[in-house]
């Protein structure tokens, strides 16, 4: 039976998840995050399970060394040889400023200005040549940036979505001369138009490029000089996963990977226990994500930013981010409001509580001294902070402005975080035409199942689900996520233009396409699975609309239809007047890997009844007033225990709090269903 | 102010309030939102020139707006508002669920006849409760040039056809026969109906969502936190001005020309700051003029605030955000224009002039809060023609960023948008799948930005050539004679450039940046440079290190290092230290840094 690693490196742990389905077996592990090398971390990981690695079967890695390479600017030397004339598009941008007011702001692009060389060659808006491509010229370039200290390259022609003739030529030419793989033409990223989001992505790309190979051989090396010779896997922003052999290819689709993670973990849990729509909530310190499942399928977008002015237009999980954690600062401004975030204490100072110095009053303070988090956790930490201490801090930073009691002045900082948390909600449900109570929310990370339930409420959301392991949830995606590659092709015309052959046509060869990857990979999959979407838009629009496709071969009559409902269904609008234009066409093609079971991770040491569960009764602050509250201990909750609110749960990972009224049920595997 | 004062005016928990705050935002974001991604106009769904907000019943006052929404029309939808209200009461119109007006009147609220508004009353169980306004740039009214950007109208009626508030739609039923005679005044009507819909579609979701907002919390506490929340926005921004020295600040800055008579038009700017209070006059600016770049009062207004909330970004935008700025009415100058006095240039560039204007008061007064000068176009370039190929007609818009000026905070950005938008450039590539032209180039147009410690922002050179066919060409762009303004012994940035060759000769328009109808031809060529931004302190203090970068990047040539920078380079790009210690010493003396 198949042994299954999933290894999830976070900013501040790396986590491991081994199961043995033939023993039922579930091995944890967690330790601190190696940031100068990743790999460091892992291996010792693996180390504390135990397990031979011979024995495993399937490792598969998250990692967040492509997003932090990007963030912190660790990124490789990359040259660009681009087209006569526009060298500068990758600095100047489609750009606004960082903020709507206030005129102040800066942007370092990618790609050094002194590393950006030009070469004769122009192609139109429809594909025909209008000026040949100076070989020599790239060549002769590609020379250049080598003595000027480039190891990656990107070749980047205007309108190569529709005829990248030049830019393969280029890349043979580049290919003869470059000392590496590593390679990126724009239009083999991503073949849409809009020169400045092809180009950066193409640009990331590049840049990550030989830190992700570096580091993946690396890792490699190591795990084969200590008898694996297994499936070695890397998760992706997309959700899936591909083989470590091949993942420096398109090394941008790892971006994002970490968060994506957790979201495929929730629509893989979620699902099993009946529930196909979700929204996830994943709450850490600094800021808390949010994304939205549908059908088992989390939604996916090409048109993300990672930072200001810095799109990756590849296919990712649309995962929203907003500046809300456990250690966002609450503060009352001039006008006598109370604000909490978007500024963090982060990890350092981080909350009064943790004792490192911090002395604003965080969300994480406020759950303390509420008696939502455990007390003993002042004890726990270098230099406690009383309870005095804290209760003091609360009054004089927010309760004296408001005329609050301190347990008032924080019950007011957790409601409105709470607030913002569902403004959040509410943008990528209702705003996107779904309506959040016909949801489930799923709440992970460190902080979420704390405030899942009063989120819930806020929403009118009627069920929570809180997984076994909130704080492993994105090394549980890395075991359960499948193989996947995703394909984006542009057409842009208008429907009725489009005949069914061509429809057909691109996305058979998109499947085509995916398949020969999976072949390439070698994975054992169990079947695959094709998933088609089409981005449409009504002629002169400039704003896309995503539409699900049932099957390959829809007619062109059917992408009408779909559209018009999916027009109706977000803007309330019908316009019969104006012709649809079929934008572009995505088909992601997944290999499925063999089901994991995850009766092993509900496995706890239960207790007879529930009270023998219970830890302590603890005064805790409930809509202004102290309840004498229930604690239990997660892993002794009995299976099929079913109690209501108010009462807390807590674990090594997570603390549930569960509001008063509401019930709770323990499901066959271990989650958590609260019932708002 | 310590906040604990507020305690006796308080009204509402002070967490409700807070809520409240958020949840009547979060409507006009989901409005803006909405507005975006549904609409046909390019300058609406990329170029983001709209807003929606939600304004009071009675007093047509600015509740909350949408944080998205286009910098100028921070506050000019009151007025807008303020216009359909008073029409309403003159003429007894009754208002009904569904009723949605049209207006674009500049002299009613407005801005320029392309900024078409819809003002939606809202009902809750059957009562008057608020007034949902948008606004939307429509890519065509009607008038003499495609676009409406006449650079040489001298009556309002030359550009294009202007709107009083008339009821668009009626009780939800959207009126053919007004609509028809829309259709039949504008250019490109097909994809209008496009825009309608969506413009409506947003104040239809605007609409749902506070009736939400409203079953939840009960109508009388929200309209309690209505007027809490403008009382605390007040109350913010005065702590604000109360930073600001007391005392009187000047500041004033130049259009080029109105784009008829060729000579500039001053804005005066006079910023008198005591306790609590900001007072703008105007005065001693230049009269009305007879081209298009007068502004009407609301726009001269909307300037003057969208100024303030760029120094002040964090405070919220309601009708108390403005209480402590006094405007005095600038009557008898070019910033308060009158009927029929033609006004196409006030929203695009005027305006940007104003705020360019209290910048450069402001600056002398909270150096560390501002910046020098940005550059403050929205280099409004249009070509219009006929496409022989495809067998239609074109209106082609190109709207580009410029440099933004230096700050204690750094450099200043390059290519930034306009101080009015937040407009996103429109890709290369879509322009040739659209238009029957071919870019030549789009770089950064180097030695732009204005020298300082905190050198400005650079502007683009781009270059496009007309493929086939026969077309026009209308630009109205600013900062042609006079760069962005230096701060504090910085230099002003590079000036906005046009040059067009026809047949291998080229042509410069008279006004330097403003001109209209230029006729062109398959293969000529229009070539434009956009301004940098202005330089902050003095050049002699940069670090000589950040030049010899600057240089390496080909930002300035060496010559500019020396000449402007007083930083002398080696033969390998790096900093000749002693040579430049000379150098800065002999021109800055005891201030320069070496």
């Amino acid at each position: 039976m198949p042994r299954i690693v999933g290894v999830d490196v976070g900013g501040t742990f790396t986590d491991l998840i081994l199961i043995d389905e033939g023993a039922g077996e579930l091995r944890l592990a967690k330790v601190p995050t190696t940031p100068e090398n990743q790999a460091d971390g892992v291996l010792e990981a693996l180390a504390q399970t135990g397990a031979a690695l011979a024995d495993v079967s399937t490792m598969v890695h998250g990692t967040t060394t492509t997003t932090n390479a990007m963030l912190e600017r660790k990124i490789a030397r990359v040259g660009l040889i681009t087209t006569r004339g526009f060298r500068d598009v990758l600095e100047l941008g489609r750009r606004t400023r960082p903020q709507p007011y206030g005129l102040i702001g800066s942007f370092t692009p990618l790609v050094t200005r002194e590393l950006r060389l030009e070469v004769d060659e122009r192609v139109d808006a429809e594909g025909a040549v209008v000026r040949p491509l100076d070989e020599a010229g790239v060549a002769q370039a590609a020379r250049r940036l080598l003595e000027l200290g480039a190891e990656s390259v990107v070749i980047h022609f205007l309108h190569s979505y529709i005829n990248p003739a030049h830019e393969l030529r280029a890349l043979e030419i580049v290919r003869r001369i470059w000392p590496n793989p590593h390679i990126t033409a724009g239009h083999a990223v991503i073949s849409e138009y809009r020169e400045y989001e092809r180009g950066v992505t193409a640009a990331v790309n590049a840049a990550i490029q030989p830190v992700l190979h570096r580091y993946i051989e690396r890792l490699q090396g190591e795990l084969s000089a200590r008898g694996f010779a297994n499936e070695l896997l890397v998760m992706q922003g997309n959700g899936g996963t591909v083989a470590a052999g091949l993942v420096a290819e398109a090394s941008v689709n790892t971006v994002g990977s970490g968060p994506a993670s957790g979201v495929i973990a929730a629509a893989y849990t979620a699902a099993r226990s009946g529930f196909p729509n979700v929204v996830t909530y994943d709450m850490g310190g600094t800021s808390s994500d949010v994304a939205l499942i549908r059908a088992g399928l989390p939604q996916i977008s090409t048109e993300l930013e990672l930072e200001y002015a810095m799109p990756i237009h590849v296919p990712m999980i649309d995962i929203h981010t907003i500046g809300a954690g456990g250690g966002s600062i609450a503060r009352i401004n001039e006008a006598g409001m109370l604000q909490v975030g978007p500024e963090s204490a982060g990890a350092t100072p981080g909350p009064i509580c943790y004792g490192r110095g911090g002395a604003q009053v965080t969300i994480t303070d406020a759950n303390l001294l509420l008696g939502r988090l455990n007390p003993t956790r002042l004890l726990s930490v270098t230099t406690p902070v009383s309870f005095d201490a804290l209760r003091a801090a609360v009054d004089q930073q927010v309760g004296r402005h408001l005329g609050l009691s301190s347990d008032e002045a924080a019950a007011a900082v957790l409601r409105i975080a709470n607030d913002r948390m569902a403004n959040a909600i509410r943008m990528v449900s209702l705003a996107r035409g779904h309506d959040p109570r016909d949801f489930a929310l799923f709440a992970f990370g460190g902080a979420g199942p704390l405030h899942a339930v009063a989120l819930a409420r806020e929403l009118g959301i009627p069920k929570v689900m809180i997984p076994a392991r909130p704080g492993l949830t994105n090394a549980l995606g890395c075991v359960v996520a499948d193989v996947r590659h995703d394909f984006v092709r542009t057409v842009n015309r208008p429907l009725p233009e489009v005949g069914p052959v061509l429809v057909e046509g691109i996305l058979a060869q998109q499947i085509a396409d995916g398949k020969a990857m999976l072949a390439r990979e070698r994975v054992s999959v169990e079947g695959i699975d094709c998933v088609h979407r089409a981005d449409m838009q009504f002629q002169g629009q400039s704003h896309i609309l995503t539409v699900d496709l049932p099957r390959a071969d829809v007619t062109p009559a059917e992408l009408h239809r779909l559209f018009e409902d999916a027009y109706w269904q977000r803007f309330g609008v019908e316009l019969k007047e104006i012709r649809p234009v079929l934008v572009g066409l995505h088909t992601a093609v997944i290999g499925r890997r063999r089901p994991v079971s995850l009766s092993a991770l509900a496995a706890g040491d239960p207790r007879a009844t529930l009270a023998d569960a219970r830890t302590e009764l603890r005064e805790v602050w409930f809509d202004g007033v102290r309840l004498p509250t229930p604690v239990y201990r997660r892993d002794w909750i009995p299976q099929g225990a079913d109690f209501s609110g108010p009462a807390i749960v807590e674990q090594l990972d997570a603390t549930t709090v569960i509001e008063p009224g509401n019930r709770v049920a323990v499901d066959p595997l271990g989650n958590l269903v609260v019932t708002v | 102010m310590d906040p604990q004062d507020l305690r006796g005016s308080r009204v509402i928990d002070p967490i409700t309030l807070v809520v409240l705050q958020n949840g009547l935002q979060q409507v006009c974001n989901e409005m803006d939102l909405a507005f975006v991604r549904a609409a046909f106009s390019p300058v609406i769904s990329e170029a983001l020139d709209r807003s929606d907000g939600i304004y009071h019943r009675d007093t047509g006052e600015l509740i909350a707006q949408g944080e998205l929404g286009l910098p100028v029309f921070v506050g000019t939808m009151q007025f807008s508002t303020q216009a359909v209200i008073e029409r309403v009461k003159e003429q007894g119109i009754t208002l009904e669920e569904g009723d949605v007006f049209i207006v674009n009147d500049p002299y009613l609220g407005g801005t320029h006849l392309m900024d078409v508004k819809f003002v939606k009353p809202f009902f809750y169980r059957g009562r008057l409760f608020a007034w949902l306004a948008n606004t939307g740039h429509w890519p065509d009214t009607g008038g003499a040039v495609p676009g409406g950007f006449s650079a040489n109208a001298t009556e309002v009626e030359q550009e294009g056809l202007r709107l009083p508030p008339v009821k668009l739609y009626k009780r939800g039923a959207l009126d053919a026969e007004i609509l028809s005679i829309i259709l039949s005044n504008i250019r490109i009507a097909d994809q209008r109906i496009g825009d309608i819909k969506a413009q409506a579609a947003a104040l239809a979701i605007g609409e749902r969502r506070l009736t939400a907002l409203l079953d939840r919390y009960g109508a009388e506490t929200v309209e309690q936190a209505i007027g809490e929340l403008k009382a605390r926005a007040s109350q913010q921004m005065r702590a604000k001005i109360a930073e600001i020295p007391d005392g009187t600040y000047e500041g004033e800055a130049y259009v080029d020309s109105d784009g008829v008579v060729d000579e500039p038009l001053r804005i005066a700017m006079r910023v008198d700051k005591q306790g609590e209070t900001l007072t703008f006059d105007m005065a001693g600016s230049s009269p009305p003029c007879r081209g298009p770049m007068n502004s009407v009062i609301a726009t001269t207004k909307s300037s003057i605030y969208l100024a303030v909330k760029h120094v002040f970004p964090d405070v919220p935008i309601n009708a108390g955000t403005f209480e402590p700025l006094r405007i005095v009415e600038p009557e008898g100058t070019f910033l308060y224009a009158k009927y029929p006095r033609p006004v196409s240039g006030c929203a695009a560039e005027v305006s940007q002039r104003i705020a360019e204007a209290v910048f450069s008061a402001l600056v002398k007064a909270i150096p560390d809060k501002l910046f020098a000068a940005p550059a403050g176009t929205s280099g409004n370039l249009s070509v219009g023609g006929y496409d022989p190929a495809r067998k239609r007609s074109y209106v082609m818009y190109v709207i580009s960023g410029g440099g933004y000026g230096g700050s204690t905070r750094g450099d200043g950005l390059s290519n930034g948008c306009s101080t009015i938008g937040i407009s996103k450039t429109t890709p290369i590539e879509v322009m040739e799948q659209f238009y029957p032209v071919l870019f030549e180039e789009y770089s950064l147009a180097e030695g732009s930005g204005g020298a300082g410690e905190f050198r400005g922002g650079f502007g683009v050179n781009y270059k496009i050539r007309l493929r086939r066919g026969e077309a026009r060409a209308s630009m109205v762009m600013d900062h042609g004679r006079i760069g962005p303004q230096g701060a504090h012994g910085g230099e002003d940035g590079g000036v906005n450039r046009v040059r067009i060759v026809r047949a291998g000769v080229p042509y410069q328009p008279p006004h330097l940046s403003k001109d209209q109808g230029i006729g062109i031809a398959a293969d000529d060529l229009i070539e434009v440079t956009t301004p940098g931004g202005g330089g902050f302190g003095n050049p002699l203090r940069r670090s000589p290190q950040e030049v010899a970068r600057d240089v390496a990047h080909g930002y300035y040539t060496r010559n500019e290092a020396e000449a402007r920078f007083g930083v002398s380079l080696k033969p390998d790009g790096s900093v000749d230290a002693e040579a430049t210690m000379a150098r800065r010493r002999r021109n800055g003396g005891d201030t320069a840094r070496a």
